[in-house]
């Protein structure tokens, strides 16, 4: 799912063939496993259907005619996605990543994103705090294993918050 | 063999380390050697003063001349010596009047053609004398023809003349073939000069030390964290008490060098502007080798001592410094045994100094002082503590200096046990001297309240001469004559005055006397027949009344005969001398003094001039008073410079504490406040065992010298006041620091 | 907002020589609540702190508080200020190491005023409250760190102020300590009614406030929460 949004965001800078995508998609994104090119040529044509993107066709022959440009609809769709929290869960870096990498892309604010989603992390220890206040030593325990979850992720954030210079700099490479 | 490697390498390592210790190191290397440089200094200039004072004593010695019992024979190498010596002010002039009687006479040392009639040689330090004081240029009528030579004085500031002459008679004069007294006639011991080397030598010395133990400690704490920080990396307890010791080693030795420079200093001030009799040149400052190389050897091995015996007191851990001193309990009855035995050894004395026993009284003396000093220095501790522990209440500040006290008196003792030994030891001194000038004073004012001058002239020049010039002397009231003589008769010498009731007024009281009657003062009393000093003999009148005769009188203690002129019928006794009784008008000032004494050198050098009272030794003895006072507060001044190093050092050390009180919105005037308790409570209670034990020793003292025992008001005074500036001066000092810590930016964690 | 706000910091500008400490930071802390200021070492926190609580003056900008300005006070004034209304806890090192906890407990009392034994008594109460009072009579040298820190909360409480101001107050402890320091700090806090401006780095301890404010780069961005 989060593919889907990467590869709309790709677009945000302008209209690119589908091979193009596949190409950007690998470098920024694609570290274990790079993107095959049905799979973006799918994602297409679902973002097609949803009219999130539209197609732009070249004259002349060539097996790579169509270019594909992002709609107005696309552009507010990323935006609310990049913006919204995720849901503190475990095995989330990797969308918070690629929501990170695509804001320093189209020129969002990096920053904002992990903030946006601290905030969020730090109201869920907020609550398993009282939680934990309230209930029995059962609660406390497994409430300050939450906690410690949600702490180290919170570190990790904290940790790109202060890196996000070194990784803008390398993305715009 | 590799032992003593390790050792050499880390007395290295400390010496490394404290240059090495960045600004705050350096600058406890400077506060120690500034401490022990001053106490150097001071060690130092007492190892000179030996030498010193033999040097000029052996050029007195040198300078007088040699009189024996029969004079040598008239001869072409003999000359007449008259002696001249005068005053100015309360400073004594040498003086001397010179006759050679051929072509080869001795010369006295510094003198390399002798002056003629009317020519005389001055000492440069006179001659500065003459010429900014008319008055006393006027005095000799002679003509300055040259000065003395360095080797025939005492020292630079040595005031001395030789006068021609061509009018000295055997009578008036000695003869002699040669200057310089083989075994000066030694005077006795006095008990009070007795007194004065041996206490003034531990009262001086003591506090001293004590400061220079407690330089040696300045910047301590910083120093156990750096050591900290070396337990860290591995070096054991031994090694760095060892690095330690190379620390304070490298300060002492500064300390040594930079005493060295000052006692040189201190030398080249005194032989150019040193007064008075005690005054050197430059050649004779030489400190005595062995107390010389006893310095250099005992104070960097005291101040490694020192600092060794501290560190015993702590343990420097890796993760930092523990301090023992806190649950250390003072002991009282070991610290009782010195003052008691100080108190042992002085008591015998109360009863007066035993002149005959000499040196064992000296050291009696010494000894008793020293452990009563040292003891009060010990006793000290234990007094702040038994007292701090007691208090309690008040307000914060006064709260948060007394906890601070409680916790670490220590520092704040070592401080104030130098203030505490040098302020005992200044009262009592003090307290002793001004008993005696006061007996001195007491005895000018005691009597007939005469404050004239007494004249015996040795030449033979008429009555009116004398008594018109000195009438024509400004400031001269009231001048009469009475003749004098002495005769002996039944083993007793009598001295005899004759002369109105006003004129025997200054030997006796007087009081209902009518001319016509004689009295007599331990004279006997039936009319006898006495043999007169140039041989006739003489029938004295029976004494009419039996009078005591005023403390003050020239002749005091010996038997007199006051001779009304009617009670000679006529008949005066042949062969007396006048003698000049001067009254002065009341306020005449120094000037009327100053100019009876030019009148009189003119007319005749070589009279004697009785001046009311022992003007001289009361001046020198103000001199001893207002020189210890000086040097006290000299020294209170720098213990409150170590005061100072040590509030701020405890302040520093708790720049965060501060920090935190100032964020709770505490006053500055408080913590300020906190400031002065902390230095005021130790100096209050050191004043106080101090004044307790100056006051006891001086009246002990006092008494061992006869004198009327007094309480030392000025003394008592002077210090206190001095006390009181140290204690806040040394808080006013300390607030910009105090400032400085307390800025938010000492919130910070590092 | 239905609560009022009590202390405002509007734009404070602060440089201490080259560096930027803040650069334009604001903040609002409403009566009662406990707001966390997390963020890296070096963005600000701290001195942000000392100007909220007029200990340090920013060179540009206001610090208002109950309305009234603290940046146009003069220096007593804001010592008075602070006596009354303000409490502190810091890292630590912060206790008087020669007077006992108690005393150290009473002496912001005894600063405003207060005679001995009242001090006294309520410094007691409040270390029973935070369950240190089997220290009282020793001196922070021989209590444990977080006894120490348990002591220097009750000192910040004993006024009864309105705004305590901790900067990292667990900085030095472990966690299980940490927490015991946290949970009655803040259940005392709550209480009492006081606002607490809580600098800490932990989100774990930062977990314990309403809401937080990251500060960065001598800013601050707020995050707004409904309860
Ligand atoms: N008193 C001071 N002197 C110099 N620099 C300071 C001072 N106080 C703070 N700073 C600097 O200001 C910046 C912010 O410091 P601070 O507020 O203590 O940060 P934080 O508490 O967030 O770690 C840091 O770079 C720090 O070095
Ligand atoms: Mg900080």
């Amino acid at each position: 799912m989060s593919v889907s949004f990467a590869l709309l965001g790709l677009l945000e800078n302008g209209p690119r063939h589908g091979y193009d995508l596949k190409r950007s998609y690998d470098d920024a994104f694609g570290r274990d496993r790079s993107l095959h090119y049905g799979q973006v040529y799918s994602t297409m044509a679902r973002l097609l259907k949803n009219g999130l993107v539209e197609v732009e066709l070249e004259p002349g022959d060539g097996p790579d005619r169509k270019r594909y440009a992002i709609t107005d609809a696309g552009i507010t769709d990323i935006e609310a996605w990049i913006g919204r929290p995720e849901k503190p869960e475990p095995y989330l870096q990797s969308t918070l990543y690629t929501k990170v990498v695509l804001a320093l892309m189209t020129g969002r604010d990096a920053s904002e994103v992990l903030d946006t989603q601290r905030a969020e992390h730090l109201r869920l220890m907020r609550e398993m705090t009282h939680r934990k206040a309230q209930g029995d030593l059962a609660d406390e325990l497994i409430c300050d294993h939450v906690l410690f979850h949600l702490e180290a992720d919170l570190r990790w954030l904290e940790l790109t918050t202060d890196r996000l210079d070194r990784l803008a700099a390398q993305i715009r490479r | 063999m590799t032992a003593v490697k390790r050792w050499v390498f880390e007395l290295a390592l400390g010496a490394r380390m404290s240059l090495a210790g960045g600004r705050a190191g350096w600058t406890r290397l400077a506060l120690i050697a500034a401490g022990v440089g001053i106490g150097v200094a001071v060690l130092l200039s007492v190892a000179t003063l030996p030498t010193a004072l033999a040097a000029s004593s052996s050029r007195t010695e040198a300078r007088t001349e040699q009189i024996s019992a029969d004079d040598p024979p008239k001869s072409d190498e003999t000359i007449l010596v008259g002696l001249a010596s005068s005053q100015f002010g309360d400073v004594a002039i040498h003086g001397r009047s010179l006759q050679p009687e051929g072509s080869r006479p001795p010369m006295p040392p510094g003198v390399t053609t002798l002056p003629g009639p009317g020519e005389m040689l001055v000492s440069p330090a006179l001659a500065d004398l003459m010429r900014e004081n008319p008055l006393l240029a006027q005095r000799w009528d002679a003509r300055v023809v040259g000065t003395i030579g360095a080797q025939g004085l005492s020292g630079p500031a040595d005031l001395a003349f030789y006068l021609g002459s061509d009018t000295l008679t055997e009578e008036s004069a000695f003869r002699v073939d040669a200057f310089g007294a083989t075994g000066v006639p030694d005077e006795g011991p006095d008990p009070i000069s007795l007194l004065f080397p041996a206490v003034g030598m531990v009262v001086l010395l003591l506090p001293v030390m004590v400061f220079m133990a407690s330089a040696v400690r300045f910047g301590g704490e910083a120093r156990d964290r750096r050591l900290a920080a070396l337990r860290l990396v591995g070096a054991d307890a031994a090694m760095t008490r060892r690095i330690a010791a190379g620390e304070t080693l490298t300060g002492a030795l500064l300390g040594l060098f930079a005493g060295a420079l000052l006692a040189v200093g201190i030398g080249l001030l005194t032989s150019r502007y040193a007064t008075g009799k005690l005054s050197f040149y430059l050649s004779d400052l030489r400190p005595v080798p062995a107390l010389a190389v006893l310095v250099i050897v005992a104070v960097p091995a005291t101040a490694v001592l020192v600092t060794l015996s501290a560190m015993r007191k702590i343990v420097v851990e890796p993760l930092g410094v523990v301090r023992l001193s806190g649950t250390v309990r003072r002991r009282l009855w070991w610290r009782l045994i010195l003052p008691i035995l100080g108190i042992g050894l002085l008591a015998p004395l109360a009863s007066g100094i035993d002149v005959e026993s000499g040196g064992a009284a000296e050291i009696q003396v010494a000894g008793g002082v020293a452990a009563l000093l040292i003891g009060l220095a010990l006793l000290l501790p234990w007094l702040v503590d038994a007292v701090v522990n007691r208090l309690g209440g008040g307000g914060v500040s006064w709260e948060l200096a007394v906890r601070r006290l409680q916790l670490d008196s220590g520092t704040a003792v070592r401080a104030v046990s130098g203030i505490a030994v040098s302020v005992a030891g200044v009262i009592a001194i003090h307290g002793l001297v001004s008993g005696i000038e006061n007996q001195v004073k007491a005895a000018d004012n005691g009597g007939s309240g005469w404050t004239g001058f007494q004249i015996a002239p040795q030449n033979d020049l008429p009555e009116q001469t004398w008594t018109a010039a000195l009438r024509d002397t400004p400031g001269v009231q009231e001048v009469l004559t009475i003749r004098s003589h002495a005769a002996e008769g039944d083993g007793t010498l009598l001295s005899i005055k004759v002369g109105d009731c006003t004129a025997l007024a200054r030997y006796a009281d007087m009081t209902g006397c009518t001319d016509g009657e004689v009295y007599g003062v331990d004279a006997p009393a039936a009319a006898g027949t006495y043999t007169l000093r140039d041989g006739p003999t003489w029938t004295a009148p029976a004494v009419t009344r039996q009078v005591r005769a005023t403390t003050n009188s020239p002749g005091y203690g010996q038997p007199m005969l006051l001779i009304t002129p009617a009670a000679l019928n006529g008949t005066p006794i042949p062969g007396t001398t006048d003698e000049f009784a001067v009254t002065l008008v009341s306020g005449g000032g120094a000037d009327a003094v100053e100019q009876v004494r030019n009148t009189t050198a003119r007319l005749d050098p070589q009279a004697f001039l009785l001046e009311p009272g022992n003007s001289a030794f009361a001046a020198a003895m103000r001199d001893i008073r207002e020189g210890l006072l000086a040097g006290t507060v000299a020294l209170l001044l720098l213990i409150g410079a170590s005061m100072l190093v040590n509030v701020a050092e405890q302040l520093r050390e708790r720049r965060k504490v501060l920090a935190v009180l100032v964020a709770f919105g505490i006053r500055r005037r408080t913590l300020a406040g906190s400031v002065l308790w902390q230095a005021a409570l130790p100096v209050l209670l050191g004043m106080a065992l101090a004044i307790g034990f100056g006051s006891g020793l001086a009246a002990v003292l006092m008494s061992a010298v006869n004198a009327p025992v007094s309480i030392d008001w000025i003394g008592i005074g002077t210090t206190s006041g001095a006390a009181v500036l140290v204690v806040l001066g040394t808080t006013a000092a300390a607030l910009p620091t105090l400032g400085r810590l307390t800025r938010p930016g000492n919130l910070r964690d590092e | 907002m239905t609560e009022q706000t009590l202390l405002t910091a509007e734009n404070l500008h602060l440089t201490f020589g080259e560096t930027k400490a803040l650069d334009g930071a604001s903040l609002h802390v409403r009566a009662g609540e406990v707001v966390a200021l997390m963020g890296p070492s070096g963005s600000g926190k701290s001195t942000l702190l000392h100007c909220l609580a007029g200990i340090m003056a920013p060179e540009s900008g206001r610090v208002v508080y109950d309305g009234r300005d603290l940046t146009a006070m003069s220096d007593t004034e804001r010592s008075t200020l602070r006596r009354g209304e303000f409490g502190f806890v810091f890292q630590f090192g912060q206790l008087v190491p020669e007077l006992t906890c108690r005393e150290n407990v009473a002496l912001p009392l005894r600063l405003s005023g207060v005679g001995r034994r009242e001090a006294h008594r309520t410094a007691t109460s409040w270390l029973e409250r935070l369950d240190v009072a089997d220290v009282a009579d020793k001196r922070p040298g021989q209590a444990s760190g977080g006894q120490g820190q348990r002591v220097a909360v009750a000192r910040a409480l004993v006024t009864q102020p309105r705004v305590v101001f901790a900067d990292e107050p667990t900085g030095a402890l472990d966690s299980l300590n940490g927490e015991l320091v946290m949970k009655m700090f803040i259940a005392a806090a709550r209480e009492t009614g006081a606002a607490v401006v809580l600098v800490t780095h932990e989100p774990r301890v930062a977990a314990y406030s309403n809401r937080e404010a990251v500060v960065r780069d001598g800013r601050v961005r707020e995050q707004e929460f409904a309860r």
